[in-house]
């Protein structure tokens, strides 16, 4: 018997693979001449093509975004943004069409590191080039082209994904008309990177790495991997996030430091909860992502810095855009600051562009930009609405928010897509 | 619309179209929405109150989410054809300072506050030894947000001292209308002062 399905999800969906065979040049120098980008697609394209709206992926997210794939397995997690698509939700399907697509390099369809190499009839591994956000975002102007969209309603993204959609306001001004930037930063730090180097040596100096040509040893560097992605999880929840997490059931003053069993062990073995848990976090991705995705994607992250071919002024760079900017940041972000996002504002104030910004309360850290607080998830239903009327898709005037939906600003929730 | 504040029918004349305005706790948004349509500006609100501004995304108006209390500094001068500020002066940490900044980002600026030596706060003080109460000042002394209460004397001293020149003072009652008495007087009868100032 097939499951129950929420009726406000986008229901059972089916990813794509589209192909293209015009070559990418790279920022690197390097050319990819073929390569597969894997999409969803959620919602119906108008006649004149005026409504769709791009969902750009972070750091290990890919292009199942919302809905589900199994009709029959009941334990199915929804896409990763689900919270936010589906219709009358923030990015509601019955008005919009929204694409999603695991980004080149990726490892969930899309041409990267582990696709074969044509000329070598091996998986590419270390010879995959170093993609930057530049390069992604000229194969998802492809995408645009292919899919016959000269101008998306709007472009939207979190962290890695916010850094996707600046540069397409700045790489390509007059094909968007609003541009998203969600829990994002305009480069990033010496911190951001020193995390990100952290992750790399985990994940290289793994005897099963292999220099990154582990697919033909047969095996992948599954401690490396884990280690880079403990090291990143305790980068994107919050002191506090952890406090809440661990230790719901102790007394004030607790600290999240609830132990595992109930005592210690005066071994090196787990003793506490969030130690139980970063492992069993590290362990479940290491055995789904691709480590030269991950190791490839962090240069994309310490790569990207739209200032540079203005002298360092940001603001230069957004000099032709042309949408107007949504920028929203989270109180307890510890990866991408508020601040971050506020350099993004005050960027954008001094180029003159139309911008709004808000900094939502959360306890949950970066991660919060992919869960369903409240007040974030009403803005960014507020702002599409207006969106839906300028491209004259029916807006609903009182849009009727279900509170239930939401969950506590205390909340921390299992998700694994940063 | 219809219910707009006759304080912000008469700021509306002093708006060029197509110029760039700057509202200083904008609220709801919904003056700037109205110049938009009318004048087509170029807007910026800032507001700090969550419930204003989803108000505001909804007008499709663009709003920062930013305490004008912890400076401006982040505007660059000169960016705004006109900067706003309607019924907040009396709220803020340093209104002194808060105007020399309008004065930095803004070729002109416009302030409006409650008249504190209107005739009917000086009876009450004078009369009853109370703090004012009235429609125009609806709060109680110990928890107003007014913390800077000043007379159109008062903003009339501050505006020589630091060579700031009045383009147009307009004093109005409760129903933002003005009459021969407070022309005569506007700092004894008028209960709202509306300035419009440069340097």
């Amino acid at each position: 018997m097939a499951k129950t399905i929420p009726a406000d999800s986008v229901g059972i969906v089916k990813p794509q693979s589209i192909h293209f065979d015009e070559p990418l040049q790279l920022r690197s120098g390097r050319v990819i001449d073929k390569y597969d980008l894997m999409v969803e697609t959620y919602g119906t394209l108008n006649a004149d093509k005026s409504n769709a709206i791009l969902v750009c992926h972070a750091l290990s997210g890919d292009h199942h975004a919302a809905g589900y794939h199994d009709p029959e397995n009941e334990k199915e997690k929804p896409g990763w943004w689900d919270c936010a698509i589906g219709p009358g939700k923030a990015f509601d399907t019955e008005k919009f069409f929204v694409v999603s697509l695991n980004n080149l390099g990726g490892c969930a369809g899309s041409t990267g590191p582990s696709s074969i190499n044509p000329d070598t009839g091996k998986p590419f591994g270390p010879d995959f080039p170093i993609i930057t956000v530049r390069d992604w975002v000229k194969s998802q102007a492809h995408l645009a082209d292919h899919l016959g969209i000269d101008k998306w309603a709007a472009v939207i993204g979190g962290s890695l994904g916010g850094m996707q959609v600046m540069r397409w306001a700045i790489s390509y001004p007059d094909r968007l008309r609003h541009a998203l930037v969600i829990a994002a930063a305009p480069k990033l730090s010496a911190q951001n990177i020193a995390f990100n180097e952290v992750a790399r040596q985990s994940i290289t100096s793994d005897p099963d790495f292999h220099d990154g040509r582990y697919y033909d040893y047969g095996t992948y560097p599954k401690r490396g991997l884990m280690l880079a992605r403990m090291v990143g999880h305790i980068n994107y929840l919050s002191d506090q996030a952890m406090r809440d997490k661990f230790g719901k059931d102790a007394i004030e003053g607790n600290f999240g430091r609830d132990l595992r069993t109930g005592q210690l062990n005066f071994s090196y073995e787990v003793d506490f909860q969030v130690e139980s848990y970063l492992k069993y976090k590290g362990e479940s991705f290491s055995s789904k992502f691709d480590a030269n995705t991950y190791l490839l994607i962090t240069k994309t992250l310490d790569y990207f810095d739209p200032a540079v071919d203005y002298d360092g002024d940001l603001s230069r760079a957004f000099a032709d855009s042309q949408c107007k900017f949504l920028v929203i940041s989270f109180s307890h972000d510890w990866r991408f600051p508020p601040e971050r996002s506020r350099d993004i504002v005050n960027t954008l104030l001094k180029a003159k562009k139309p911008v709004s910004y808000l900094e939502i309360e959360a306890a949950q850290g970066h991660d919060a930009f992919l869960l369903p607080i409240e007040r974030y998830i009403k803005a960014l239903k507020a702002y599409m609405s207006v969106v839906a009327r300028e491209i004259g898709a029916e807006a609903d005037d009182d849009a009727a928010v279900d509170t239930a939906a939401y969950i506590g600003a205390n909340t921390v929730m299992d998700e694994d897509y940063e | 619309m219809n219910s707009m504040r006759a304080d912000l029918e008469i700021i509306k004349q002093w708006i060029e179209p197509g110029s760039r305005v700057l509202d200083l706790g904008c609220g709801d948004g919904a003056f700037l929405a109205h110049l938009k349509t009318e004048k087509d500006i170029f807007d910026t609100g800032l507001e700090i109150d969550p419930g204003n501004i989803e108000l505001c995304l909804k007008a499709g108006v663009n709003v920062i989410e930013q305490d004008m209390d912890k400076g401006l500094s982040n505007f660059i001068s000169g960016s705004f054809d006109t900067v706003l500020l309607a019924q907040t002066l009396q709220t803020v940490q340093r209104p002194d300072i808060l105007v020399e900044e309008m004065l930095r980002i803004g070729n002109r600026c416009i302030i409006t506050f409650p008249n504190f030596a209107y005739w009917r706060h000086r009876f009450s003080l004078l009369t009853q030894g109370y703090m004012p109460y009235s429609k125009a000042l609806p709060y109680e002394w110990f928890d107003t947000p007014n913390i800077h209460h000043c007379t159109i004397r008062d903003f009339d001293m501050l505006c020589k001292k630091r060579n700031i020149r009045i383009l147009h003072r307009t004093v109005v009652d409760f129903n933002h209308r003005s009459s021969f008495l407070m022309k005569l007087h506007p700092n004894l009868f008028g209960i709202n002062a509306i300035y419009h100032f440069t340097r």
